[in-house]
């Protein structure tokens, strides 16, 4: 064998194995996480919030320090760290249930207090944890758990848009939403993830990534009709963007 | 002699969940579950079906949940 030249390597902080389910797009936005903590030399001053959900244990699978959330109240913790330590890089690791559901409130404040910490919300439709119940994220006509014959709007209202919502503060910094379902994909969420630890960095504000992802076993499908399911079916309802990023107003201006 | 690059995988196959994101990314359709290995998890472990078509892209390891897959490039000499 010649000269190996690196193309790709696994950052040392990424510890598997990992509990999440094959094909999860949680161990994606992980690893994705731990490449750039590692690439800028942020794992030192990084502070990360788990949630409750499937992502309950992220504290074992990026090697920084985290704090361990109640259920959707990681907005309202990384609040107190950030003000106790201004100077460390502060985010929250939500799903969708956590962030958008029990706390709606929680990450909305952070953002109308444009709190300078950055929330990474898996936006997966489904409670994944508990076995696959209705999210506000459900797809309409989506089967889960709670909603057997398909989610129905005349009670279970429509899907909740959580990048645009996060948007309309004028507290938020940046408000993204991104996907994993390929390779390119990917690589945008990395770009994302990284500007909104920079603008964090840089005490811009808020920064809020939302990432469309799947939840193979919840869905019932394969990991690969699941990404398929995200492409044609998912960001149909959640279209891919930037929704707000306050760099951008400044060149304009 | 003609040189070509030529990609080279390492997989940490104990890691691998058999979940195949890899396997549909692949632009040159050569990473395939093993037919003869079985990891400590119990699934099937990726592999190379032909190593040498290998372009070193990185599009597995981009796309694997679980950091299963580093990628390296090397020249090699190919026989004409
Ligand atoms: C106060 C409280 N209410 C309810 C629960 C039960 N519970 C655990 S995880 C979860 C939903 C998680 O879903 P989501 O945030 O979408 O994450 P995912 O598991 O899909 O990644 C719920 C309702 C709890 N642990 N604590
Ligand atoms: S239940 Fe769904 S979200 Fe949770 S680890 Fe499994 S596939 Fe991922």
């Amino acid at each position: 064998m010649g000269n190996l030249q690196v193309v790709y390597e696994v950052p040392k902080i990424y510890t598997g194995p990992n509990h999440y389910c094959p094909g999860c797009f949680h161990g994606i936005i992980h690893r994705v996480i731990a490449e750039i903590l590692q690439e800028e030399g942020w794992d030192d001053i990084s502070i990360g919030i788990a949630p409750v959900g499937c992502a309950v244990l992220a504290y074992d699978y990026i090697d920084i320090d985290w704090f361990e959330a109640p259920h959707g109240r990681a907005c309202a913790n990384a609040t107190g760290i950030k003000w106790a330590w201004p100077d460390r890089l502060v985010f929250t690791y939500q799903g969708d249930g956590d962030a958008a559901s029990i706390g709606f409130a929680e990450t909305s404040y952070a953002a109308i207090r444009g709190v300078n910490i950055t929330t990474i919300m898996v936006n997966n439709a489904v409670y994944g944890m508990t076995g696959g119940q209705m999210a506000p994220t459900t797809l309409v006509g989506m089967k889960t758990t709670t909603s057997p014959y398909g989610r129905d709007p005349k009670y279970a209202g429509y899907p909740l848009k959580m990048a645009e919502h996060i948007a309309q503060f004028e507290g938020t910094a940046l408000s993204v939403r991104v996907s994993a379902f390929d390779p390119q994909h990917v690589l945008d969420m990395k770009k994302w993830i990284r500007k909104a630890f920079q603008y964090q960095m840089e005490g811009k504000g808020y920064t809020f990534i939302e990432v469309v992802s799947t939840c193979p076993t919840n869905w019932r499908m394969d990991p690969v009709k699941a990404a398929e399911f995200v492409k044609n079916e998912m960001i149909k309802v959640y279209p891919l963007g930037v929704y707000k990023d306050v760099g951008d107003e400044k060149k304009e201006g | 002699m003609p040189k070509k690059v030529r990609g080279v995988l390492k997989i940490r196959e104990d890691l691998c969940k058999q979940c195949g994101l890899c396997v549909a990314v692949c632009p040159v359709h050569i990473l395939d579950f093993s037919k003869t290995k079985i990891n400590s998890k119990g699934y099937r472990p990726i592999e190379l079906t032909d190593p040498d078509k290998c372009v070193g892209c990185a599009f597995c390891a981009m796309m694997c949940p679980e950091g299963v897959i580093d990628v390296y490039r090397e020249i090699v000499e190919v026989a004409e």
